[in-house]
Parts: structure tokens; sequence; C-alpha cells
């Protein structure tokens, strides 16, 4: 019986020549990602060590990542203090890959990761953070965990009990019409397989349109795959992947492009035609409530957001800043633009696109996840409707539970901010 | 035996179990405080110790789903809640074994609040309607956290004989 392509990375990660689904394995770790939630990971890492008279130690200081992305400038000083506990620790500790709020290397975490060339095709990543999902865009196994799970794996190096998952085979073809992004492609499918459609298994990307696809596009597409309760999604690497970690990531080392086997099994097969897709709209309050944007056009929205590790790359500003160039957002409308990283704030400065957003009347944040999370900046008032390219709309995600948020792609976002009603941004 | 405290819908979100404003408080021994904060009635009934330990939340499918915040796991724990539900989504059923939080994976649950649920190793019975209702094993590989008193006890075992 042949493998998928998780079966294969866990397979090799636990130094076996095979798995099947269901079985119960415990994969070496390749890099172990958190953010601001690593104060709990370190409390946590310690009870591990309490009463056993050993000294805390890191399994590999190396293969630990941490980015400070929830909550920078932080918002409160319980914030602020978390974040220096966090400093001392991986100071003390030696931990290699952090990324401290700092033009020169901040970020989200979803973006650094993969621009800092942290991730590699057929590799296992865990990260305390459920869009740790987003990493399979370049062939990695990329899961989220909790903090304690984390802590183990600063401990032990490997993942305790994982289920290898079954998988569902998607299959896009075609060509997106102009103006349907990734973004509408990913809340299609959820839409269609609803928010628990794929819990505990993988999503494998397959078809012509993925392979033309650029990784920016990629790493939307599987950031979001957790919204349909995925365990990971994943792209077979290809040359794509190649290109954009020698061209994009500065990575020089061999690049492993092991994809799935061509008898491989998987609990369902689910075909899309790219040409038939239109723009999509996740309406309130969950992300597979969703509709095509006609179906919704014409709804008054007072806030507008663009960013967060789902929409916030350089193509999406572009497309913003196409759409809102040399006009003037509505009146009543608010637009907040969050680029994903610093690198990619410097370079949409670099191309014009921040000084057309500007001008157009956006104000832009400095990268982090902002207002995705509702804990600081952005918050909504009583009964106001926020159109957002952020990947959840959970009652009161963006901070107040007597607001409503959509969920769409950046030309949606931007058509809508012109009018200050929902778009379609193909006129 | 519990009593059904809370009855809730399908799609819980951890946003909605712990909303993400209070993030910044992470300690289990903190995080209690916040549980279901924008439900207030109910929040101000756990705070006030109105909510007896072993109390049941009945939930819908995929309870816990989004983020991966652990606090939404040792809020509920915090205050001894047991959560049945058909299902739940698969980071927060894993923070809730490592953690010792007690849910329960019943598809067909049929419960109002108020009902007394007796919740047995393989079943759960609503006492009040005195209908019963079989309940799914956890995958022994969970178990074997569960046994061990959770997550922590469990990987410091394996840190010591490491370390022999
Ligand atoms: S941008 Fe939003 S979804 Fe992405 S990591 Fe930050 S909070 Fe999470």
């Amino acid at each position: 019986m042949g493998m998928t392509i998780v079966q294969k990375i866990l397979a090799r990660a636990a130094g076996r020549s095979s798995v099947a689904i269901g079985d119960v394995v415990e994969p070496r770790v390749d890099l172990a990602m958190s953010h601001e939630n690593a104060a709990l990971v370190i409390n946590q890492f310690h009870e591990i060590y309490k009463g056993t008279g050993l000294e805390p130690h890191l399994w590999d200081p190396d293969r630990i990542a941490i980015i400070f992305d929830h909550r920078v400038p932080a918002e409160s000083s319980k914030t602020a203090t978390n974040q220096k506990k966090i400093r001392d620790f991986v100071a003390k500790h030696g931990i290699g890959r952090f990324h401290d709020l700092r033009g020169d290397e901040g970020g989200i975490c979803h973006q650094i990761l993969p621009e800092s060339g942290y991730v590699l095709p057929g590799r296992v990543v865990v990260g305390t953070d459920s869009h740790t999902t987003s990493h399979g865009a370049l062939g990695a196994f990329a899961f989220g965990v909790g903090a304690t799970e984390m802590a183990a794996v600063w401990a032990l190096g490997r993942v305790l009990n994982v289920e290898v998952p079954d998988t569902i085979k998607v299959v896009v073809d075609g060509t997106l019409p102009a103006t349907v992004l990734p973004k509408d492609l990913i809340l299609h499918l959820i839409g269609r397989i609803s928010a628990e459609g794929a819990n505990f298994k993988v999503i494998e990307f397959h078809g012509d349109t993925i392979e033309r696809m650029s990784t920016s596009g990629r790493l939307t597409l599987c950031n979001m795959s957790v919204e349909a309760g995925a365990t990971s999604g994943i792209v077979p690497p290809d040359a794509e992947t190649v290109r954009y970690l020698r061209e994009e990531a500065g990575v020089s080392d061999e690049v492993d492009l092991t994809g799935p086997d061509a008898g491989a099994s998987y609990s369902e097969t689910i075909e899309i035609n790219a040409a038939d897709l239109a723009p999509q709209l996740a309406c309130p309050h969950t992300v597979d409530h969703v509709k095509p944007v006609v179906d919704v056009a014409g709804r008054k929205v007072d806030q507008i957001v663009i960013g967060s590790c789902t929409n916030g790359r350089l193509d999406d500003l572009e497309v913003a800043a196409g759409i809102v160039k040399g006009k003037r957002l509505a009146k009543h409308v608010r637009m907040l633009v969050f680029p994903a990283s610093w690198r990619i704030y410097k370079e949409a400065m670099r191309l014009g696109y921040l000084s057309e957003l500007i001008d157009a009347g956006a104000v832009v944040m400095n990268p982090g996840c902002g207002c995705c999370l509702g804990v600081h900046q952005g918050a909504l008032g009583d009964g106001e409707v926020a159109l957002s390219t952020t990947n959840r709309n959970f009652k009161g995600r963006m901070g107040n539970p007597n607001s409503e948020v959509y969920l769409c792609s950046p030309a949606v976002a931007a058509a809508s901010a012109l009018t200050g009603v929902i778009t379609d941004p193909r006129g | 035996m519990g009593t059904v405290v809370l009855k809730l819908g399908n799609d819980i979100s951890t946003d909605h179990i712990y909303p993400g404003r209070f993030m910044a408080t992470v300690l289990p021994s903190e995080t209690p405080q916040f549980c279901f904060a924008d439900m207030t009635e109910f929040n101000a009934r756990l705070r006030n110790k109105a909510v007896p330990p072993g109390s049941v939340i009945v939930a819908g499918q995929n309870f816990g789903c989004g983020s991966s915040r652990e606090q939404a796991a040792s809020t509920l724990k915090g205050h001894d809640l047991i959560v049945v539900a058909p299902g739940f989504a698969r980071i927060f059923l894993q923070n809730a074994i490592n953690l010792g939080l007690r849910t329960v994976i019943c598809p067909e649950i049929e419960a109002s609040e108020g009902d007394e649920l007796e919740i047995g190793a393989d079943s759960v019975t609503n006492v009040t309607s005195g209908k019963r209702f079989a309940s799914q094993p956890l995958p022994k590989a969970r178990q074997a956290i569960v046994d061990a008193g959770g997550l922590i006890p469990y990987a410091r075992k394996l840190v010591v004989e490491q370390a022999s």
C-alpha cells in the first residue's frame, strides 16, 4: 500500500520504514515554534522538572523558534512582563531563532518561519498556534499543539502520542478567474466540507491550479486548512518550493522533494474546477458560513482589515494597493493594513504600495497580529461590521461580541473599502 | 452524578470559551476567572462558586475549535467542569487530556440544563430522562496520559528515564 506525504514524513521522523493510518508514533521534531504563549510553555517546562532533582534542559535550543507577534508593541504591563520573562529565558538557554519586536527581523510567526528558511519539505514542525498548518505550503508536516505538549517537546525533542492521520485529497484544476484569489478557493472548500469536515485529517492539495500557484497563495490555503478542522494542510513540494526557498528564503541546503506515492490511499477526494469560482465571503459567526460575495453585496461596513498570516504578504498588498490607487476610501470607512513581516513592509514601501494605500486613506500599522485576535488595536464598536482578510470570524474575535466580522480576499476588502459596502471586485 | 449547568450548540470556539483579550493571563491558577467571560451571567455564577465541581457542560459538534490556546482547557479544568459532546476539535481535546480536564465523546447525547448525568466508562446516563447514550473510549495513547494524571507527570517520568 502506498503512503501519503504525511505518512512518509512521520515514518522518517519516527525511524520506521512505514506507518499505517491510526498508528501511534513519536516523531522527532525539526522545528518547535512559539510566540508570546512561550510564557506558559516556560512555566509548564519547569513543572515537568519539578521534584526530579534535574536541571531543566532544552533538547536542542537551535530547533526552537520564538517570535513575538501577538501583542506587539505590548498592550499591557502584563504582556510586557511576560515578554521580558521570555527574553530572559531565551538568553539564558541560548535559543537560536528568536525574533523580537524589531524592524530588521520581526513579523508574524507564520511569515517569519518560511521567509527565514526555517521550514523545509519533509520536516516535522510543531507550533503553539493553530495556524502552524501554514507551513505545509512548503511540504512540511506542520501542526498546532498546546503549551504543555510543547513543553514536553522542549524537554524530549519528540511529540508524544501522535496518531498517523488520514488524508483528504483536494484536486484543483483550471485557471482562477481575474480577482478570484487563493483565499476564495479555501473559503469555498471550507464552506463545502464544513468547519469540522477535515477534523483529525490532513488536506493534501493537488492539481494544476496548485502547481501554478505561488508559495504565498499556498500559505493562504494551508493556513486556513485548520478552519475545516484539519490537523494540517500540505502541498507536495515542487519547482516552486525550490524557487521560494532559494530566492526568497535564502536556503542553499539540498531540498528533499519527496511527494506521496501514486498508490496512497485517501479518505476521500474532492475535485474543484478553479474556473467556476467566484469571490467568496465567510459570514458571521463561523468560518464555514460561506456565501458568494454577490449574495451579500451592499451590506455596509465600518472597518476593513488587510493583513495577518493569511493575507498580509506582498502579493496581497499589491492587489489591495492596485485597487485603491489614485482613489479615496468611502468617507465612513476606516482601513487598517498589517503587513505580515517587516521584510514585506519594507518591500511594499519600496514598491510604492504603502503610499498608495495611505493616500487612499488607509492606516498602515506595524507588522504583527494586530486586530486579528481582538487583543489590542482595531477593536470594533457595538453593532459594527468588519470586512477582513484574516482567518477567523468567531463571535467576539475582534474584541467585541456585539460586532460582526466577514472574511474575504484582499481584492474584496479593497473594492469594498472604496464603496463602503460589501462589493464584488469583478465590478 | 453531575448536573448539566450549561447547554451549548455546535462549533463553540476557544475564543468563546476564553476570549483572546485575556490571553496575557496564562497560569492555570489565574485563568478560571475568565471562563466564558462573554457569557456574563454564567461567568458570574462560576466566579461566585455557585457551580459545584463535577458539573457538566453539554455541547454540540466540534467543541473547542479554533485557536490552540491552552487557557480554554485550563479555565474549564479550574472549575472542575466535565464536557460532554458528540465531538471535539483536535487541539482542544489533546489539551484537555494533557491537563486532566474530563471530556466525554458521546455522539447521541440528549440533555437539557438541570438534568442529572451519570458518566460511566462507556456510556452517559441521563438520570432525569432515563435515557442511556453510548460514549467512545479514548484512544489508548491518550488514555495512558490520563492514567498518568496528565502530560506533566507523564513527561516527567520520561525525562527522568532519559537522564538515567
Ligand atoms: S495573524 Fe491572527 S491568525 Fe495569524 S498568528 Fe496572528 S493571531 Fe493568529
